[in-house]
């Protein structure tokens, strides 16, 4: 089997990344292709990376309070791309009220403070599209 | 210094075959007394291991200043006097992620981020509703505020001005530390050489005009929440401070001009005693680099002020009632180590921003320690015991070894230019991360003493309409101004960048005008350029 493509993205203007690159290493130590696009990424550009990749899975980092804006914005772009099969994961402060509308939009995974990452890990290896190799 | 070597097989059975620090730093059953040839001085007495004053608090508490911003001006000027009221003896402001970036609101990167983490200031209009209310001359105010500090400290000045305060008796802080923004909070605009520049600058304005006030916060804060251990935190920073000297003089200062506003701001963690010696170490490594590296003659350069927070890191989603025990005594270890000013974190930040109550909580919490617990009547309550004497000396070797090792490298500009110091945090991140994915480090509530149903708490939701009120605003302003005193006083900000003139007086030509902080900030975009890091995970 192909190992599992994960685009780790941080949109926004955020620069706290110690998340990002932990979960980023994580789940490259589990056996996955990671590509980490570095920080102040656009939507646009986050999905051009998970096209130009071929990724199976995106995993954005939002601690600032802009998941409504940019999550949207994300499924929308991946959408007119076609790319409607690739699991997009959230993980950050992200208040209880707001996951409801993420999980609307086909966010699948949604990680609070705490997680352990064996549990992303778990969740991405358990969700991700099936590769014909 | 002695520690007894491991437990022996005769020994009794201990809980864990090895008990480490938090920072992974290995610690001993017993501590022996020193030799007193290793006995710190007294307090107030140089190297200020135990204090840079010799009556502790007794002259003087430490400041109680808790940081906060969020949404428009007008929010955060009411949760201002709310602070004041409630006993608060300082201001800090926090700013929104576009203001840190040095970006409008119109942006599209300041898409949702707008009021979002700390306040939003555009131009000196928001300046002047920030600070309605409040005489500048009675407070002091401290700005984290970093690559567009020089632009947000100009419309401070401009609003005392306005107020009739002279800058002479302006006294607070701003944070000014880009180097600490290369190497973890990564909110950086322009390369790190042009970036020092500006730090410079605002050095040698400070000591010229604005004498009372502290022209940078060396911070660790950010670098230990990115993972660094205490050492790496210690090491890092005191570097940075070295760095910042030394810029300092090679532009020209005598450094007993500009080194005594030099404050730090250190993090305030989890692992008491490791912490306590920290701070002893910082005071006692920092007076000894300024009188022999840097030939400092005044006693005020040698002594390190340092503003203290409770670590953000350390607080749990979970159970977040478990936060006010955290930062009370993380908040304990800061007094005791002699903190001149601290934050102390609201329960619910793991969540959101704190809600008024909770920021309340925490404020009372420094008041406690304050009055009601004793610790602030003897200065050093724990020099000379054994094991913070063994942890001062540990830790005071490994940064003087971090700080030979950055020298090598060419000091801490070229060391971050290679990734030095992002790669050795990484690697500390992920270490501790392991050691919590394994169990050996306990985190209450997360991965040992789990609750299966928990009431949630309130929290502070901001809404979006910031972004649409600041807009709002800034149309009226730029309807207002003059455009042609706008683009007139930009281009002196372009000037001076290009040049070697100092940079404040065009900027504060360009803040009087009403340019807003993205304005100016692309000005210097367009002579300077932008930083792109290369990534290190």
């Amino acid at each position: 089997m192909s190992k599992i493509r994960v685009v780790i993205a941080k949109p926004g203007l955020d620069g706290h990344d110690r998340g990002a690159k932990v979960i980023a290493r994580a789940l490259r130590d589990a056996g996955m292709e990671v590509i980490y696009t570095g920080l102040r990424q656009t939507p646009e550009q986050i999905v051009a990376a998970a096209l130009q990749e071929d990724a199976d899975a995106i995993g954005l980092s939002i601690l600032s309070g802009a998941h409504n804006h940019i999550c949207p914005r994300v499924m929308e772009l991946l959408r007119e791309q076609g790319l409607d099969d690739v699991l997009v994961v959230v993980g950050g402060i992200i208040p209880d009220v707001d996951i409801p509308r993420l999980k609307e939009i086909g966010i699948k995974g949604v990680f609070l403070p705490g997680t352990p990452m064996q549990a992303i890990v778990d969740f991405i290896q358990g969700n991700v599209r099936t590769r014909q190799a | 210094m002695t520690s007894r070597p491991p437990s022996t097989a005769s020994a009794p059975r201990e809980r864990a075959a090895r008990f480490q620090t938090i920072s992974g730093r290995e610690i001993s059953r017993v501590y022996d007394a020193p030799s007193r040839a290793d006995a710190p001085a007294d307090p107030g007495v140089f190297p200020y291991t135990r204090g840079i004053h010799a009556t502790g608090y007794r002259g003087k508490l430490w400041t109680m200043r808790q940081f906060a911003g969020f949404g428009t001006p007008e929010e955060t000027n009411e949760r201002y006097r709310h602070l004041l009221a409630a006993g608060g003896t300082g201001l800090s402001v926090a700013f929104d992620l576009p203001t840190l970036m040095g970006r409008d609101p119109s942006h599209p990167l300041s898409l949702g981020e707008v009021g979002k983490c700390g306040v939003s200031v555009v131009t000196l209009a928001d300046m002047e509703t920030l600070f309605a209310g409040i005489p500048l001359g009675d407070v002091t105010t401290s700005m984290t505020i970093n690559s567009p500090a020089a632009m947000v400290f100009a419309m401070y000045l401009v609003v005392a001005e306005q107020q009739g305060v002279p800058w002479t008796a302006l006294s607070g802080t701003i944070q000014n530390d880009i180097l600490k923004e290369f190497i973890a909070q990564k909110e950086y605009i322009y390369p790190p050489r042009a970036s020092m520049r500006l730090v410079t600058d605002t050095f040698a304005f400070c000591a010229r005009e604005v004498p009372r006030w502290n022209s940078i916060s060396v911070s660790g804060y950010h670098i230990r929440e990115a993972g660094a251990t205490a050492a790496q935190e210690l090491a890092f920073t005191l570097r940075d401070g070295i760095e910042y000297v030394q810029y300092g003089v090679d532009a020209g200062l005598a450094v007993d001009d500009f080194a005594p506003r030099i404050s730090f701001f250190f993090n305030a963690h989890s692992d008491f005693f490791e912490e306590i010696a920290k701070y002893r170490a910082a005071r006692q490594v920092w007076a000894t680099v300024m009188r022999d590296r840097f030939g400092a003659k005044s006693d005020r350069s040698w002594k390190l002020r340092f503003h203290a927070q409770t670590a953000g890191v350390s607080l749990t989603a979970q159970q977040p009632y478990n936060n006010v025990v955290r930062t009370a005594l993380q908040a304990l270890s800061a007094v005791l180590g002699g903190a001149n000013s601290l934050h102390t974190n609201s329960l619910d930040e793991a969540l959101a921003l704190p809600t008024e109550d909770a920021a309340t909580l925490a404020l009372r919490t420094q008041q406690i320690l304050a009055h009601e617990t004793g610790v602030a009547s003897v200065a050093d309550p724990l020099g000379g015991s054994y094991f913070v004497e063994a942890l001062t000396a540990d830790l005071t070797r490994e940064a003087l070894d971090y700080i030979a090792r950055i020298d090598a490298m060419g000091g801490m500009v070229a060391a971050i230019e290679r990734g030095f110091p992002q790669r050795e945090i990484a690697e500390s991140a992920y270490r501790f991360q392991q050691a919590v994915e394994r169990g050996e480090q306990v985190i209450v509530g997360v991965n040992d003493h789990i609750a299966s149903d928990e009431p949630p708490v309130e929290i502070l939701y901001i809404d979006d309409t910031a972004t649409e009120r600041q807009a709002e605003r800034l149309e009226s302003v730029k309807a207002r101004r003059d455009q042609a005193s706008v683009e007139r006083a930009l281009d002196g900000v372009r000037r001076a960048a290009a040049g070697t003139d100092n940079l404040m007086p065009p900027i504060l030509d360009a803040v009087r005008a009403y340019a807003t902080l993205g304005e100016m900030c692309d000005a210097l975009r367009e002579v300077w350029g932008e930083w792109e890091e290369s990534v290190v995970i």
